[in-house]
């Protein structure tokens, strides 16, 4: 089917059939591979991306689910260069070791500050359970999303 | 979590001590880099922006997909394949079987035991049987439903105490000491026998799981056979090098025809030491000439197939005098290898060598065994036997200290191998020795300064309790395998630097840590620098991604060859400079300096007038072993007994638990370690957070649950991970001795920090409660039915 979609800011037109699983369409057809997949069931988050803004898993959503929505995945992050003050701060504080779980963890993190800008460390380890990582033990992950909403605000959802 | 005052919040020391002064990580990045600092990762942009390229990231027109028929059956005797339907196929490019394997069609790094493809029999589930080369990955999977496999069972073996009975059917016939793939034995003084004569004896029975290492991103890569018949493979591993002379020969090919490339891997932590995808890839692409062939195994293949730490059981008893002081050991250490060596009787060796931890006694018996099954393969995995020896020796050390009525850090400390004297393994470590250091610190830290007040204030149905332990951890290969590492550095015609780093960067950090040696010892920033990562074709042989040795190594050879460069650029730049000699110049960033007359030479100036020749520096280091000789066996020193050189932590757990779920929160968890000295102290807490919430994982969730050969907890929603719910905050200290072997004084640090967890949790839940778990994780079931026992002493009062 043609699906129409906004990707990063960009309007897109795709041919794909419609039950093709949103991670391959942006892996394999968009050269978008900042989306990881770690389990294929929603399990691990590492597929996480936004779609109008919430973060949902793009192992489990179908092409079809696209038509007329928008999505920000990890590379539309940082706009017109600059990081975007979560990325930043996960360069900062050390939150990015192997850095396979991190672009989905930096979705949910931007997804978390959207609705709550100021969490506690409690309300931040809520926001990310859904995201595994296997590298860190969390610490320096809440420390930077702590340190990223001690920041200027981000802007807006993008 | 905030329930104590004294035990929640932040840690104290959780800020760095390097921050607030202006400049912000990544700044400094453009400045020569001090030691001890915090420096950001240079890899951080790239994965933070989702650039970068794993080795699982690869697709492109005409990418084939490659996949693994595997034999869904413990152990049986393959009669016969067919592929037939299977070839036939329209999308189907290969099918492969064993009879197209045209070198050994084995694999291993000490015993080759383990088939690329199964021809003879079938020795687990997750055997591969039959590779496809296919289209895309709808083709593929309809072609491996199609391949048909004729078994005959056979009796599997899946207890390690019955694979070692005489009649036990044999899981390779040809292994000389029939399941046994290898056992050890270290006794001193008069052994065992000793025990009779102790005032005290504590005795212990443990039995801990399997765990598995569950990295984010599975066994992955691609490869590509290129006109002029080189096989180039892109892989996720930690050992480019090894994998290189093993895919060789298991193939049939020369090595210089085979190149590995060793991209970021998304984790490894022992699971990638050694062959995953890589033979497989190797003879897909050699079946589809010019064409890239992928693989990338599924989070169910990663678990069936993939290596685990080892299901171990223990047996420990422990005497001493009415005055706490240890006067014998033994110890038995029972390792479920699974069907292949994988690096098994290594593990079991270093599990041997640590099985008395840190401590002095005079006399010991000591043994351990790996023992092949029919189960899913253990191999390498961070800690690498060292958890489980430390599981029961420093929870017999707790029961000892109970019994005495001693505090267990006190125990501990009375203990300890002084400098220069004998661990319980009987071999003198000959490195910097900070353990008493880190226990005394450990004894300061509010948690247990403050456990006493904080355990009374428990909440009704609840109980808690603080637990320790004390570790020690030996750095690479041991005696007599080489411990090598051969480092190559350029000054680029644009006059930057560039760093070849040898060995594979799975998430440690090392190849940061490689720009932080150079900019240190060059003087330069590292936004002047690039690096290389592992490539058989372009950077040096520098062993494994393993063993604490990484940096540790490497950073010698390094430190060797920048050394060798500065010098030459000094050199030449004194010529043109007109200077008396080198020692009047300072090396700046991207400059050379004449102070005496103010002259300077860029760097991009100096690169164009040297020789390509003259460009690059290379250096070696080859890392100090033990002249100790506990042991002359032979076979032991060869699976790496004794170490030189050891890192150490003391650790503790607080943890509260609920008499009516069983369930154990973690409400605290410190570390202080000795790993000399920190070249970037943020790198150093990401590894020591990082272990101690596996080991965390380790003692109260995880569980590779497996019966009659087969995985039930096959994938992420079975097998628990811990989340950021589930680790507590962690506070990292650092007792900082200068190792003189080391660069710049640093030890290892990559695996210390998960040997402590299970024995301070398992220690703090005793603490709790009373109970004496002996199988392990720790459930809450487990939990509830220890709680239960009426009688067990300390128990509910």
């Amino acid at each position: 089917m043609k699906l129409h979609f906004t990707l990063n800011g960009r309007p897109v037109e795709v041919e794909v059939p419609s039950d093709r699983r949103v991670v391959d369409l942006l892996r394999e057809e968009l050269g978008l591979t900042g989306t990881k997949e770690g389990c294929g069931q929603g399990e691990c988050g590492a597929c996480t991306i936004l779609v109008d803004g919430v973060s949902r898993l793009s192992c489990l959503m179908l092409a079809a689910q696209l038509e007329g929505r928008s999505l920000v995945t990890i590379e539309g992050l940082a706009a017109g260069g600059d990081l975007h003050p979560v990325q930043e701060a996960f360069v900062e504080e050390g939150a990015v070791q192997c850095g396979f779980c991190t672009p989905g963890m930096i979705l949910a993190a931007v997804d978390l500050l959207g609705r709550d800008p100021r969490p506690g460390r409690g309300d931040i380890r809520q926001g990310l359970s859904g995201n595994l990582c296997r590298c860190s033990g969390y610490q320096k992950v809440v420390d930077a999303v702590e340190r990223a909403a001690q920041g200027p605000l981000p802007e807006e959802k993008p | 979590m905030a329930s104590a005052p004294c035990l929640s919040g932040r840690p104290a020391l959780m800020k760095h001590p390097g921050q607030g002064r202006g400049r912000t990580a990544m700044e400094r990045l453009k400045h020569p880099p001090s030691l001890g600092t915090v420096l950001a990762r240079a890899d951080g942009p790239a994965k933070v922006t989702g650039a970068e390229k794993y080795a699982a990231d690869h697709y492109g027109p005409g990418v084939l997909w490659a996949g693994v028929k595997r034999a869904g059956t413990p152990h049986a005797r393959l009669k016969a394949l067919d592929t037939g339907r299977a070839a036939d196929l329209d999308g189907v490019e290969a099918v492969l079987t064993h009879a197209q394997v045209r070198g050994t069609n084995r694999q291993g790094v000490i015993r080759k035991d383990q088939p690329v493809l199964v021809d003879d029999k079938v020795r687990h589930c997750g055997d591969a049987v039959a590779l496809v080369v296919a289209r895309d990955r709808q083709v593929l999977a309809a072609a491996l439903e199609r391949i048909e496999l004729e078994l005959e069972p056979l009796e599997p073996v899946l207890d390690p105490t019955r694979a070692l009975e005489p009649d036990a059917p044999l899981v390779h016939e040809d292994n000389p000491t029939g399941n046994l793939l290898l056992a050890g034995e270290l006794v001193r003084g008069r052994g065992r026998e000793a025990l009779a004569d102790c005032p005290l004896v504590v005795e212990l029975d443990l039995e801990l799981a399997r765990q598995e290492h569950a990295y984010l991103e599975t066994e992955a890569g691609w490869a590509i056979l290129t006109p002029a018949g080189a096989l180039e493979i892109v892989a996720s591993t930690q050992t480019p090098f090894r994998d290189r002379a093993e895919v060789a020969e298991a193939l049939g090919l020369k090595p210089e025809l085979v190149r590995v490339i060793a991209p970021y891997l998304g984790g490894g932590f022992g699971g990638k030491d050694g062959i995953t995808v890589q033979s497989l890839l190797g003879l897909a692409a050699l079946a589809c000439p010019g064409r890239p062939v992928k693989m990338w195994w599924s989070r169910e293949e990663s678990f069936l197939a993939g290596p685990k730490r080892h299901p171990a059981r223990l047996h420990y008893r422990l005497g001493a005098d009415r005055d706490g002081r240890l006067l014998a050991l033994e110890a038995d250490l029972a390792y479920d290898t699974g069907p292949y060596d994988h690096l098994g009787g290594v593990v079991m060796t270093l599990g041997l060598e640590h099985a008395g931890g840190p401590y002095h006694i005079e006399h010991t018996s000591l043994r351990a065994r790996a023992v092949y099954t029919n189960n899913p393969v253990s191999g390498a995995f961070r800690g690498f036997g060292v958890p489980q020896a430390a599981a029961a020796m420093e929870q017999v050390m707790d029961l000892l200290a109970r019994r005495l009525g001693r505090e267990p850090l006190e125990l501990r400390r009375r203990n300890l191998a002084r400098p220069g004297r004998r661990v319980a393994s009987g071999a003198r470590p000959e490195c910097s020795q900070g353990l008493d250091e880190c226990l005394q610190r450990l004894a300061g830290h509010r948690f247990w300064r403050g456990r006493q007040a904080w355990k009374a204030r428990a909440g009704p149905f609840k109980r808690r309790g603080v637990g320790v332990a004390a570790v020690m951890h030996g750095l690479g290969y041991g005696p007599v395998v080489p411990d090598v590492a051969n480092a190559k550095i350029e000054l680029t015609v644009r006059g930057g630097i560039r760093v070849y780093s040898g060995v594979a960067d799975m998430g440690q950090g090392n190849a940061s840590t490689c720009l932080q040696i150079a900019g240190q010892v060059l003087n330069q920033g590292l936004e002047d620098m690039e690096l290389v990562l592992p490539d058989t074709e372009r950077t040096l042989p520098s062993g494994s991604a393993s063993a604490s040795r990484t940096t540790f190594t490497y950073g010698q050879a390094l430190i060797a060859a920048a050394g060798q460069l500065r010098r030459r650029i000094l050199e030449r730049a004194a010529d043109l400079l007109f200077a008396d000699s080198a020692g009047e110049l300072s090396l700046l960033p991207g400059r050379v300096r004449h102070p005496a007359s103010g002259r300077e030479l860029p760097l991009a100036r100096l690169a164009g007038l040297m020789q390509d020749s003259e460009r690059v520096a290379v250096g070696r280091h080859r890392a100090p072993v033990s002249r100790e000789r506990p042991t002359d066996d032979e076979t032991l020193r060869l699976h790496g007994l004794p170490h030189a050189v050891f890192s150490f932590a003391a650790q503790l757990a607080a943890v509260e638990l609920d008499e009516l779920t069983g369930q154990v929160e973690l409400k605290g968890f410190v570390t202080v370690c000795d790993c000399g000295r920190l070249l970037n102290r943020q790198l150093a807490e990401q590894q020591v957070q990082g272990a101690v919430a596996q080991g965390l994982g380790y003692a109260l969730w995880e569980d590779l649950a497996v019966a009659d050969g087969r995985v039930l907890t096959p994938d992420l929603s079975t097998y628990l991970l811990p989340t950021s719910l589930d680790v507590p905050e962690m506070d990292s200290l650092w007792v900082q001795t200068h190792e003189p072997s080391g660069p710049f004084g640093l030890k290892g640090v990559g695996e210390v920090g998960i040997d402590g967890p299970l024995p301070a949790v398992a220690n703090a839940v005793a603490d709790a409660c009373g109970l004496g778990p002996r199988r392990f994780p720790l459930t809450p079931e487990r939990v509830l039915a220890g709680l239960g026992r009426p009688g067990e002493p300390g128990g509910k009062p």
